[in-house]
């Protein structure tokens, strides 16, 4: 059984993967175009900026993958493989999850560990940490920023998964109504001190700006020698980024659902046909 | 909900026993990790082959995209 619900959830993951990355080609890669023009310009303007100064000019980087190899087949397989994985650890989570959570069915139960994939797995990290096109980020803290995110994602993971047992043991003795309201201010609350204690991105650079997002290029002079980051790259970059994983857990728990809910509970499925459910089992036995 | 009034408790879900599904259980979490990492996380801030950029800039504009640190 195990076996079969994960292989449902690598093939929901494909398939959910396959439709976040025809949206992510059509809409994010035009965001990233610009915001890579952006950065090369800026590049070349600090350049001649430092030659200007009679700094040293570093030597010009080669590129490992031409932007149509990035742009068509890494963000397809990137986002189809990411989407797979989390099938099956999605799988694995409703395994986990069906016939300890109350009454809840197996395709109810799927819609909702899909939004509950998609909150602690990438949107609330995204509340703290939101993701940034090309020339948004400091190279120089990759490490910091690369341990911060993943904390957020583990922290709010595990934070989800403690709301949930918060609700369960609130319902033994409130109503389900009540219950499920105190275990989600819980978690909205422990997630507002997650974000207010851990340092924003931008903080951790050089000088500590209040943003990693990078401002207009002044000369010595105090000119603008280039504009700063375009707000509306990085609006509509962040709104596709949470645009692709909502079609991503949307399409995963909307496909996986049914397919459980066939393997899991074959019976159940005949009452949804339009048997009644307490007609359903002298009919199903008779036709055994 | 479709189910019925007076649906009784032998018609709740029933769980799938823990250590019958311990094998494909761990097996599935150990790639899916290992997946999300590839993916999202490996030749950026930690690298398991040293200062090669093959992956990371394979899967570039997909690590921007799906929210994680690049570079």
């Amino acid at each position: 059984m195990e076996k079969r619900l994960i292989l449902r959830g690598l093939l929901c993951g494909a398939l959910a993967g396959l439709l976040a990355f025809a949206f992510a080609r059509i809409f994010a890669e035009p965001q990233i175009d610009k915001a890579i023009a952006f950065e090369e310009g800026r590049g070349e303007a600090q350049l001649a900026l430092d030659a200007a100064a009679g700094l040293a000019v570093p030597p010009e980087e080669g590129a490992v993958f031409t932007r149509a190899v990035q742009a068509d087949v890494g963000l397809g397989i990137g986002i189809v493989a990411l989407a797979i994985a989390l099938g099956g650890l999605y799988a694995v989570a409703f395994s986990l999850a069906y016939g300890r959570v109350g009454a809840t069915r197996a395709r109810a139960l799927a819609l909702y560990l899909a939004l509950g994939g998609f909150l602690t797995v990438y949107f609330v990290p995204f509340l703290k940490y939101p993701a940034s096109p090309p020339a948004v980020g400091d190279d120089e803290t990759i490490e910091q920023r690369g341990i911060l995110y993943l904390s957020m994602v583990l922290a709010s993971v595990a934070l989800g998964i403690l709301a949930v047992w918060f609700g369960r043991w609130l319902r033994t003795r409130h109503s389900t109504w009540t219950a499920t309201l105190l275990a989600g201010a819980a978690f909205l609350v422990a997630v507002a001190v997650l974000i207010a204690v851990l340092p924003s991105f931008g903080s951790l650079s050089v000088g500590s700006p209040e943003t990693e997002t990078p401002g207009p290029l002044l000369d010595p002079g105090g000119n603008i020698v280039y504009e700063a980051f375009p707000a509306d790259v990085l609006y509509f970059f962040r709104l596709y980024s949470v645009g692709a994983q909502v079609i991503l857990w949307g399409a995963l728990g909307l496909a996986f659902g049914p397919l459980a809910a066939r393997l899991l509970e074959p019976a159940a499925g005949r009452a949804r046909a339009g048997v009644p459910a307490a007609q359903a089992d002298p009919v199903a036995g008779s036709a055994s | 909900m479709s189910i019925a009034p007076g649906t009784h408790a032998a018609d709740r879900p029933a769980p799938l026993s823990v250590p019958a599904t311990f094998l494909w259980t761990a097996l599935m979490v150990v790639a899916g990790l290992a997946v999300y990492y590839f993916v999202g996380i490996d030749q950026g801030m930690v690298s398991i082959f040293g200062s090669d950029t093959h992956i990371h800039e394979f899967v570039h504009d997909a690590r921007h995209f799906l929210g994680f640190p690049c570079h």
